[in-house]
């Protein structure tokens, strides 16, 4: 299982309802009801991965997440997750507050576009960076809104949130010393928990 | 419900088909009371059956049909059969509902006119037909006589109830009134009831059969006649709404019979063509008082109805899982009333998963070999735990 899955599993309880933003095929919701007896739903819009879901019988709701949503009602869910999707939607701000909304907490994990090598890549290239987790150009890349981690706890703060737990890993999922030290350099993707 | 897309299905293809099919007869002699208060004092069913029912029965489907559909859901009637039933393209062995799996039930529902009891039957205190007297029947009562041919056949709990517009709408209220009896759901092309403009076409079509002088206040049986003109006008109508605006386009576009304008009213353009055609064909096969009771039963269907106008409420009965299927051109129940329904589930913490598919076929999308929701339907129902198939020890 990716180390991030990993991470974010240790922070729901047992019997929890979960959603989950951005579901993929559904490899973290079959896990944790297999494991935890969770129950939940995840929101796709790829074809592909529905179909992985179904056969996964995993739950899954075919829906773009900048349509926001109003299909859920307030505080239904223990845990709102949404694993690197928040730099592909249209307003991050706006589905935090919504993923707020529907869920008592919610776990996020997104990349850094502070860590080291987009930053030198910048600076030497004057181009914008691509590497082996961001692999798009500028004018085709999904990745819309990408942030720091610095970024992202500015929004935070903003909006009075309360980070309950923040796990920065390198590319292969790994939190190591330099990650511990100096996360905004060395990080490569963060797991925030976060709460209203 | 509207078979006009199927005929490209033929014996070439009868390794995935269930071959040839008869249809068997349930004479049911307890009475039914009926939601209008009437009561029918038996009642007989129409029904088809694939596959085989496993030793544990955990494998049955029930299949209900839409507004204009029938028992004959897959297979040929005889050998030189062209036309598959209804829903061919999705039933059969290695299909998306498997019948190597699954032990299928179709029937035709009561008030229907290919076999089951309807106004073409005879109406034991009058020893004639029932005609325009046949009680009205509502979802709520099919599901009842349903039921009934449940117990007939030994069926414990059906694996799954399936079906596409109208066959949805059962499948929906199976949930509701016998939460125990159903494991899966399979709403397609569905609404949780109909809109406004839903029930102003379904009055057009009505008012089409009533206001032909051969319909006789429905007592047209007697003469060996039928209200050809009215039917055919309610069937054009409503396979305007079947089809999308896109497909018609893609179909018949402004094409002409004819080369050049005749600058008549005669039919010159091929959708009209069309349309006469399949008007024409389903008056000859379909009985009008039939098509008043079905398109009633529509209008009626609400089962938020009873729980406060709250859909949630309704479904927090159900203890099935659910599959939600809606297609992007379908306008008659367009994907925003599918998106009601999986609301209601969502809200009612059900299990629940919805697509919604990309095609040009409108409504009609249900009955057809379209990829995507083939492979979506097979996955979902290769998913159902069933046990392996054994003949039944009676």
């Amino acid at each position: 299982m990716r180390h991030d899955l990993a991470t974010i599993q240790q922070w729901i309880q047992p019997q929890a309802n979960v959603l989950d933003l951005g579901c993929g095929d559904g490899t973290l919701l079959a896990h944790l009801r297999n494991t935890k007896n969770v129950f939940g739903y995840g929101l796709e819009i790829n074809q592909d991965q529905i179909l992985e879901c179904v056969k996964n019988n995993v739950n899954v709701i075919e829906q773009d997440l900048d349509q926001g949503l109003d299909n859920f009602d307030n505080n239904s869910f223990d845990v709102v997750i949404m694993t690197q999707a928040l730099q592909a939607v249209h307003y991050p701000d706006r589905v935090i507050d919504d993923m707020l909304r529907v869920g008592k907490e919610c776990i996020i994990t997104f990349p850094n576009f502070g860590h080291w090598r987009c930053r030198l890549y910048l600076a030497l290239r004057g181009r914008m960076p691509v590497s082996k987790t961001l692999p798009y150009t500028w004018y085709n890349t999904p990745n819309i809104h990408l942030c720091t981690f610095k970024d992202f706890e500015a929004l935070c703060f903003r909006k009075q949130l309360k980070i309950l737990n923040r796990t920065v890993v390198d590319m292969n999922y790994r939190d190591g010393f330099l990650q511990r030290i100096f996360p905004n350099l060395f990080g490569e993707t963060a797991i925030y928990r976060v709460s209203r | 419900m509207h078979t006009q897309n199927n005929h490209s299905q033929t014996q070439q293809t009868q390794e995935d088909s269930v071959g040839i099919v008869v249809p068997s007869l349930f004479q049911c002699a307890t009475p039914l009371t009926l939601e209008c208060g009437k009561t029918l004092p038996g009642f007989e069913l129409v029904y088809e059956t694939y596959g085989t029912l496993n030793s544990s029965r955990n494998n049955a489907v029930l299949i209900c049909h839409a507004l204009s559909g029938h028992h004959h859901a897959a297979g040929f009637h005889h050998k030189d059969d062209k036309r598959p039933g209804w829903w061919d393209a999705c039933i059969g062995p290695g299909k998306a509902i498997d019948t190597n799996r699954f032990f299928v039930v179709s029937l035709n529902n009561l008030g229907g006119c290919h076999g089951s009891t309807g106004p073409k039957s005879v109406n034991p205190d009058t020893q004639k037909p029932y005609g325009p007297d046949f009680p009205i029947v509502t979802v709520k009562d099919w599901v009842v006589s349903q039921q009934r041919l449940m117990e007939h056949l030994g069926i414990p709990r059906w694996a799954a109830v399936a079906g596409g517009s109208l066959g949805a709408m059962q499948a929906m209220q199976w949930s509701i009134d016998f939460p125990d009896l159903v494991r899966y759901g399979l709403l397609i092309a569905a609404a949780p009831k109909l809109s406004a403009q839903n029930i102003a076409f379904n009055e057009v079509a009505r008012k089409a059969i009533l206001s032909d002088p051969e319909f006789r206040q429905g007592h047209y049986y007697e003469d060996d006649s039928y209200p050809k003109t009215g039917l055919s006008l309610a069937r054009m109508l409503g396979h305007i709404t079947y089809l999308s605006d896109e497909g018609m386009a893609e179909k018949f576009g402004r094409e002409l019979r004819n080369s050049g304008l005749n600058f008549d009213f005669n039919v010159e353009f091929q959708v009209e063509s069309y349309l006469n055609y399949q008007g024409e064909m389903f008056s000859k096969n379909f009985d009008a008082n039939t098509y008043l009771l079905m398109t009633r039963a529509l209008d009626y269907f609400d089962p938020a109805l009873a729980y406060d106008h709250d859909l949630s409420k309704a479904l927090s009965h159900a203890k099935a899982k659910f599959l939600v299927i809606s297609f992007t051109t379908d306008w008659r129940f367009s994907p925003q009333r599918s998106e009601e329904i999986v609301e209601a589930l969502l809200a009612a913490k059900k299990s629940v998963s919805y697509a919604e598919i990309d095609c040009p076929q409108g409504h009609d999308s249900f009955l057809l070999k379209i990829p995507r929701y083939i492979k979506l339907l097979k996955a979902y129902m290769d998913s159902i735990e069933v046990d392996n198939l054994g003949e039944v020890s009676e």
